[in-house]
């Protein structure tokens, strides 16, 4: 094999290494600062211009804190839980395309580090790895509430993870493929977020969760279970579970980018204009950012806006609300580009949106009705 | 060639290694681990196979889905520790009596097979190609349709099963 291609993977995976090493660290400030905004505070603002320092001197301060580990835990695996959290994050982004491609020097560089027949599966195959790191540090720190935190984490990861898939289901069915990059290119008329709206937002629900992000923070909450998983983790352990964490939000908004809201290709009613992609393959990875940008925003709103669901709740709205409602959506997605194709008549294809906020509609109607019910039987 | 024979020596070093540990360790949970370990690795040798699509779902199913409810189950019923007692006292010998069987017969089949030349082949991967999705889903979803639904139907009844065992009576509660 070519030495040459062996030197492009290896900087094309330490490049997007430090991408999302550096994202990880301007995430937390974006964060702080933007739930400062929302909550009318400041935030952090001293560290160099505007605060923009601030990572760094949260870094430092992470490295000199002492590190613990507790007597009585079970030692290599409260070891191993930290890393087997941080890599599937890291390792999740490598099927996800940045960009088309450039000429550097008369060869063709692609902005992807692996172009996989199988991107999408390989997605949920390391995801479902991923459940493992929380799980595990819940167990070995040999504490009641860190137990408790990751068998939360587990099964709440477990359940969400059916939705997950369903949601890639509807990817897959409407870009007629399981590669990541075919998936986009199909998005080049139109997003999938105009086809399946439903869809999508079933994804960014689910991701929440999968992210154990709030309103779906059980596995860690404060004031039940002092810090679930992590309460015994202290220095640089911790700050693994903090970065993988950040990294997992980085990398499931490029997901859901790349699956329903177009990549890195730009608005389908721009893909004629100096705006495209095609034209000037630097925007593409411009466009990408953007979006994660606005992905990880809609994230941090969510956080500042609603209270944690109660655990019980959570699990039941999982299951009995959107497991339902996914399947039934991948039914519509299925059936309608089925009938397009059949009866030779793209307007078929208006009907998926239709029937799928349709059958959304429902489903929050029977939400609404259950818990009415149970209001008027208890108080 | 020789980089491939490297990579599968040290992957069924690991195979081995893990299922070894697996057998050997006193705790369930290391067990459970260690079993994670010998999917992955078997996973990868399905990807050295050149079968990605089977590397991949063996990933998210076994390693992914059934190994953590194993965990789970573990550490819900905190049966990690094993009683260092031997409950059952003629299980260990009958156990090593049968894995020598097992070696013996195995090696008498290799050296025999070895013997008459016969080399066992990978399957034609432009013939019987897992890396095409497309015709592996036509085969599973035109030819195979029916066995595919009664399986699903079976796992369907399974878990409904599962449920009304475990689920009391609600008027029993009362």
């Amino acid at each position: 094999m070519d030495w040459t291609i062996w030197v492009e993977w290896i900087v094309k995976g330490f490049v997007l290494c430090l991408i999302l090493l550096t994202g990880f660290a301007y995430l937390t400030l974006y964060e702080r600062r933007a739930l400062a905004r929302m909550q009318v505070r400041v935030g952090p603002n001293r560290a160099g211009y505007q605060g923009l320092l601030q990572p760094i001197a949260d870094a430092v301060k992470l490295i000199f804190k002492e590190e613990l580990t507790p007597t009585k835990v079970y030692k290599v695996v409260f070891l191993l839980a930290p890393v087997l959290t941080v890599v599937p994050s890291l390792i999740l982004a490598a099927v996800i395309p940045l960009g088309t491609s450039f000429n550097f020097f008369g060869r063709e560089i692609t902005l992807y580090i692996a172009n996989l027949n199988v991107g999408v599966l390989y997605l949920t195959s390391i995801a479902s790895i991923a459940v493992y790191g929380i799980t595990l540090a819940g167990w070995s720190s040999n504490n009641k509430y860190a137990m408790l935190g990751g068998i939360r984490a587990s099964a709440q990861m477990i359940s969400y993870e059916l939705s997950l898939g369903l949601c890639f289901a509807i990817a897959i069915v409407m870009g007629n493929s399981m590669n990541l990059v075919d998936i986009v290119n199909a998005q080049t008329g139109m997003w999938f977020v105009v086809i399946q709206p439903v869809g999508a937002l079933i994804f960014l629900i689910v991701t929440l969760a999968e992210v154990n992000r709030a309103p779906f923070d059980m596995p860690e909450a404060e004031q039940e279970l002092t810090a679930g998983f992590h309460a015994e983790y202290s220095g640089m352990k911790f700050a693994l579970f903090f970065m993988a964490e950040y990294q997992k939000m980085i990398v499931i908004s490029m997901i859901a980018a790349t699956l329903f809201f177009g990549g890195y290709r730009e608005f389908w009613f721009l893909k004629d204009t100096i705006f495209s992609v095609d034209r000037y393959w630097f925007l593409a990875p411009i466009y990408l950012l953007l979006k994660v940008v606005v992905l990880l925003f809609f994230m941090i709103w969510v956080r500042a806006t609603w209270p944690r669901i109660r655990y019980d709740r959570l699990m039941a709205f999982g299951w009995k609300v959107l497991l339902p409602l996914s399947l039934a959506t991948v039914f519509i997605t299925a059936a309608g580009i089925l009938l397009a194709q059949e009866l030779n008549n793209q307007l078929y294809i208006y009907s998926i949106p239709v029937l799928s906020i349709v059958s959304a509609m429902v489903a929050v109607g029977l939400i609404y009705r259950s818990l009415r019910r149970k209001s008027d039987g208890r108080i | 060639m020789t980089s491939e024979l490297i990579v599968f020596l040290v992957l069924s070093l690991a195979a081995v290694a893990a299922a070894f540990g697996m057998v050997s360790s006193r705790n369930a949970v290391y067990s459970a681990l260690f079993l994670v370990l010998n999917f992955v690795t078997v996973a990868i040798f399905y990807l050295l196979l050149g079968a990605p699509f089977i590397a991949m779902s063996q990933i998210t199913v076994y390693a992914g889905a059934i190994m953590v409810l194993f965990l789970f189950v573990i550490m819900l019923l905190g049966a990690e520790a094993l009683a260092p007692t031997n409950v059952l006292p003629w299980q260990r010998p009958l156990a090593f009596s049968l894995a020598v069987v097992l070696l013996i017969e195995s090696a008498y089949l290799l050296i025999s097979r070895a013997q008459t030349n016969a080399l066992i082949s990978a399957p034609d991967i432009t013939v019987n190609s897992m890396d095409n999705l497309r015709d592996m889903a036509m085969t599973l979803f035109h030819q195979f349709l029916l066995p595919f639904e009664v399986t699903s139907i079976l796992l369907l009844v399974a878990m409904v099963g599962a449920i009304v065992l475990t689920k009391r009576e609600k008027a029993g509660q009362k």
